[in-house]
């Protein structure tokens, strides 16, 4: 699979990503500059952590006008596959490919600790490969990761099986303890109803080698590999 | 209509130097240099390049005795922004501490942002991208609500900008005491990573070659503030804020992405940041170290603002800029490397053969100076400095230990121990920061030292920050040799060779002699841990004037600690690993209570001797802990320092799998409060498999280092030591875990 990895000014988690996949996973992969307009020759996209256009205005919102954002718009639509993490998944909420919106953590600061993720089911190519049986443990590192949406929206989610992850403690019990920021039903990942558009706040990137204490988000991507 | 806010020029006067905080003769001095009196500009230059912060001149003498090169050093100390050390395969580490204490104290979010901000650029200037930040911090006590106002915002600071550019902020420390009130010492450390071949250099040479600047455009902000560093904080100084720069993390990830293309391309000739007098002193010091001058046009700059004069200009402090010099014919292809990243890229002058600095305005010439003259090393003055042993040190260095009663319960004494902000777990401040991003954290914050991989090869940097103003200010030599010995001893417990430092040192008025005393005596101290431990000073910072209405604060020399870890297959954390392990000292345990946390909570005294430092016994120590850490069979190491060996055995207790406890049994002819609240140096508490005692015991036996069971890691999830201690792991957990939060009132 070849991955687009792309890039906006203030994107930080760019190189993580493409680590991730390119070194340890052994995909192809490439960077793809904000000012492009195509992502032809791409199997996949990732839209990486950081702070774009230094999350002046809004997190995400300057992002979405990047000349690159058309393009990520139609390959969404080819139901080609886009994984957005941190700040990736709030730039495709602003870009209104993900429902909801992010708000600043409960406790009103940044917050970097590893959490537990219980994969809600198998109904994507990012969570095909996953077991539903056990937790996935990485870092979060955000200031705004709370996802808020009303009852109503998460009902109609719930219905349609776009909730991809949600906080859970290490035994993959969804609590409030095991909830970091406040979010909406402990939901820490959300798809789109067509289920190729996929946002998260933990980093799966960052947890894809033992030696940086987790392997455990490799299995992301490479669900992505094998069933994309 | 555009409105004239341009300032009118003072007549020039020794009133107005003096204003300048230059003196009497230092006035006479450039009035002599220049054959004539300096134009208003040029008094502004001066001010700032003689300041203490630039131009360390009460301090230079005293730093010269440290060792300054050799070991694995690339360039001596002040050759260039950073330390640079060579770590193998090519690669090169560049490194180095820095204070923005007052800032931080009038203006805490700005002045701790854009002291990571600074410490970043004299990083990645040199071509080296930066792969972790260490932020030592120290505070007034967090009874006083200004106090928790000015830490909380300072953090934030740190956390805003550290995080927003993408670089793990993975250590440093945090303690509290009254000493600090009003005036926190805020302290940050980089360290970046570069291929010897890519280097660059802060040097301005070659004729004609073009001068620009890059980055951020020039505003009114942080004018003087290297003359603001430069004196006590006062009543006045909450009014200085206008001293204070504004920070722009964002403008600042672009500048480094931009520079570190431009640090691979040949035509690049020499680049600095702009930190402390901006334009004035990049430029002086890059003309100079060429040997060359430098002709400015400041109608050229790119202004934040209208109406600013020269003077302004040249002293700007604004953050997110830098002074680039390329070889002439290049222009275009420097300008598509910034204009790629959204970033002004404007020439500004050019590199001549006078030697001098030659600044216009307007066509105008509007200053004339030599700029061998204005820098270290150059014309900028050396002072020598009275010191006194200070007064104080005869009452404070007396204990009687027998007036002192014991605790009557020991498990009472230990949870409140816990819950002291000194010793309780930091995790309320370093989970603001990230501490993960670039996937090179092998030991993130918490342990006694942070492990940073290096991409691509099987190397691991350990990083530590330490200082300690008690031990200093009961002892300013022994403080200055704990602080090597505990900072060396805390890569070591990771399984990493010491091998270079940077030193911030926090200190009062110098012209004060007992301050100075201090200040040269911490130095000594620290030479000599240096010299013997072979862990030269690659350079770092010197930060006087650290005073509130009160007095000093405790003389703050703080270290941070580069090591290096061969291969990553042997690292070691400070928690138990596993039921059975034998539980060993490594050292001694001399029970001193002399400076202790537990002497201050308990008696309410800073009082005796800091403990004893032997430096042969350190070394030795540090090198058995070393050896079974790469023979692999260490399973844990933690070192006993603030709060002695009952924290010491929480710490790795509360870091271990759930469910493991420790019984712990030994005795020393020592009150029990000596023995469990001491603070012995020299000493690592370890876990080994019991079939590996006796290697251990062989290695210790041959560096001379008493090596001693107390105990087994059990699975009875409790601390048990002797009949002293019994506590379960929910209790040290709440009184160790939670107790930062709740002072801070979050």
């Amino acid at each position: 699979m070849r991955f687009a990895i792309l890039v906006f000014p203030g994107s930080n988690c760019d190189h993580d990503a493409y680590h991730a996949v390119r070194h340890v996973l052994g995909e192809e992969g490439a960077f793809v500059w904000h000012k492009e307009r195509s992502l032809d020759g791409y199997d996949a996209a990732i839209i990486p952590g950081g702070f774009s256009y230094g999350d002046y205005l809004r997190t995400g919102a300057i992002a979405r006008f990047s000349p690159i954002m058309s393009a990520v718009q139609e390959f969404a639509q080819k139901g080609k596959p886009i994984i957005g993490i941190c700040n990736g998944f709030q730039i495709l909420v602003e870009a209104g490919l993900l429902p909801g919106a992010l708000i600043s953590n409960r406790s009103l600061r940044f917050i970097s600790k590893m959490v537990y993720l219980k994969p809600e089911g198998q109904n994507s190519l990012f969570t095909a490969g996953l077991d539903t049986n056990r937790t996935y443990r990485m870092p979060i590192a955000h200031q705004s990761g709370n996802y808020l949406i009303s009852p109503e929206t998460l009902d109609q989610l719930e219905r349609s099986d776009q909730i991809a992850f949600r906080y859970a403690t290490p035994e993959g019990k969804v609590t409030a303890g095991a909830n970091p920021n406040g979010s909406t039903g402990n939901i820490a990942g959300v798809l789109n109803r067509e289920k190729n558009v996929l946002g998260l706040m933990p980093h799966p990137e960052r947890a894809a080698e033992a030696i940086v204490g987790s392997y455990d988000g490799l299995a992301f991507f490479k669900s992505m590999a094998e069933y994309g | 209509m555009a409105i004239d806010n341009a300032i009118k020029e003072p007549q020039v006067d020794e009133e107005l130097a003096l204003e300048h905080g230059l003196s009497s003769e230092e006035y006479a001095r450039i009035q002599d240099i220049l054959g004539r009196k300096p134009t208003f500009t040029e008094l502004g230059i001066f001010s700032v390049m003689w300041s203490e912060h630039c131009s360390y001149k009460s301090s230079i003498k005293v730093l010269k005795t440290l060792p300054r090169s050799g070991g694995r050093l690339l360039v001596s100390a002040g050759e260039e922004n950073a330390g640079l050390v060579d770590v193998g395969d090519g690669w090169a580490v560049a490194f180095k501490i820095e204070s923005h204490n007052h800032p931080s104290a009038v203006e805490p979010y700005q002045g701790a942002a854009t002291g990571v901000g600074g410490i970043m650029r004299d990083i990645f200037t040199m071509g080296a991208r930066p792969i972790a930040c260490l932020d030592p911090l120290h505070f007034g006590s967090l009874d006083d609500p200004h106090n928790r106002f000015l830490l909380d915002h300072v953090v934030k600071g740190i956390a805003d900008y550290g995080n927003c550019l993408g670089i793990p902020t993975v250590g440093g420390e945090v303690f509290i005491s009254d000493a600090y009130a009003g005036n926190p010492i805020v302290n940050v450390m980089s360290v970046g990573v570069v291929r010897h071949d890519r280097v660059a250099s802060a040097v301005a040479k070659g004729p004609g070659n073009p001068v620009y600047l890059v980055g951020s455009k020039t505003g009114r902000d942080g004018i003087h503030g290297a003359t603001f560093a430069s004196e006590e904080l006062s009543e006045e100084s909450e009014s200085r804020k206008s001293n204070v720069q504004v920070g722009d993390p964002f403008s600042e990830k672009l500048l480094l992405e931009a520079t570190l293309e431009l640090a691979r391309r040949p035509f690049l000739v020499g680049i600095q940041d702009m930190g402390a007098a901006g334009i004035t002193c990049s430029s002086s010091e890059m003309a100079a170290k060429g040997e060359a001058g430098i002709r400015l046009n400041l109608d050229a700059v790119p202004l934040r603002e209208e109406g600013m004069i020269p003077y302004e200009i040249m002293l700007s402090e604004s953050q997110e800029r830098m002074l680039v010099v390329i070889q002439k014919g290049f222009e275009k292809e420097l300008k598509e490397i910034f204009d790629r990243w959204d970033l002004d890229c404007t020439p500004i002058g050019e590199v001549i053969d006078t030697g001098k600095m030659e600044v216009f305005s307007n066509g105008k010439r509007v200053a004339e100076i030599p700029c061998s003259e204005l820098v270290l090393g150059g014309g900028a003055p050396q002072y020598t400095m009275p010191a006194r042993r200070p007064a104080y040190l005869e009452e404070a260095n007396h204990l009687d230990l027998d007036a002192l009663p014991e605790p009557k319960d020991y498990n009472a004494a230990l949870l409140k121990l816990l819950a002291r902000p000194n010793i309780t777990h930091k995790g309320f401040i370093f989970e603001q920061y990230d501490s993960t991003v670039r996937t090179n954290t092998v030991i993130g914050p918490g342990a006694d030292a942070a492990v940073i991989r290096v991409k691509g090869t099987s190397k691991g940097l350990a990083v530590s920050t330490d200082g300690n103003g008690r031990y200093t200010w009961l002892n300013p030599n022994a403080g200055g040799r704990i602080a090597v010995a505990e900072a060396a001893r805390n890569v070591v417990c990771t399984g990493a060779q010491p091998v270079a430092i940077t030193n911030c040192l926090n200190f009062g008025n110098p012209k004060d002699p007992e301050i100075y005393y201090q200040f040269s005596e911490a130095v000594a101290g620290m030479g000599d841990a240096c010299r013997l431990f072979n862990t030269p000073v690659t350079g770092g910072n010197v930060s006087f004037y650290n005073e509130n209405p009160d007095g000093a604060v405790y003389p703050t020399p703080v270290v941070g600690m580069l090591g290096l870890i061969e291969d990553l297959e042997h690292t070691t954390t400070p928690g138990f690993k596993q039921e059975g392990d034998f539980i060993v000292v490594l050292g001694s345990i001399n029970g001193e209570l002399g400076g202790s946390e537990y002497l201050e909570m308990a008696h309410k005294l800073v009082a005796g001797e800091p403990p004893l430092i032997n430096l042969e016994t350190e070394m030795n120590v540090q090198g058995t802990c070393l050896e079974g850490i790469q023979q692999g069979f260490i399973h844990s190491a933690h070192d006993i320092s603030d709060g002695g060996l009952a924290v010491c055995l929480v710490e790795s207790l509360l870091a271990a799998p759930d469910g493991l406890g420790a019984e712990i049994h030994l005795t020393r002819r020592l009150r029990n409060d000596e023995m469990l609240f001491g603070e012995s140096q020299s000493t690592i508490i370890i876990t080994v498999a019991e079939d590996d005692l006796l290697p251990l015991q062989r290695i210790a036996m041959g560096d001379q280092v008493p090596c001693i069971t107390i105990g087994r890691v059990t699975t009875s999830g409790r601390l048990q030591l002797n009949d002293l201690i019994d506590l379960d792991r929910k209790q040290l957990r709440k009184a160790y875990m939670e107790s930062f939060g709740r002072i801070m009132g979050a």
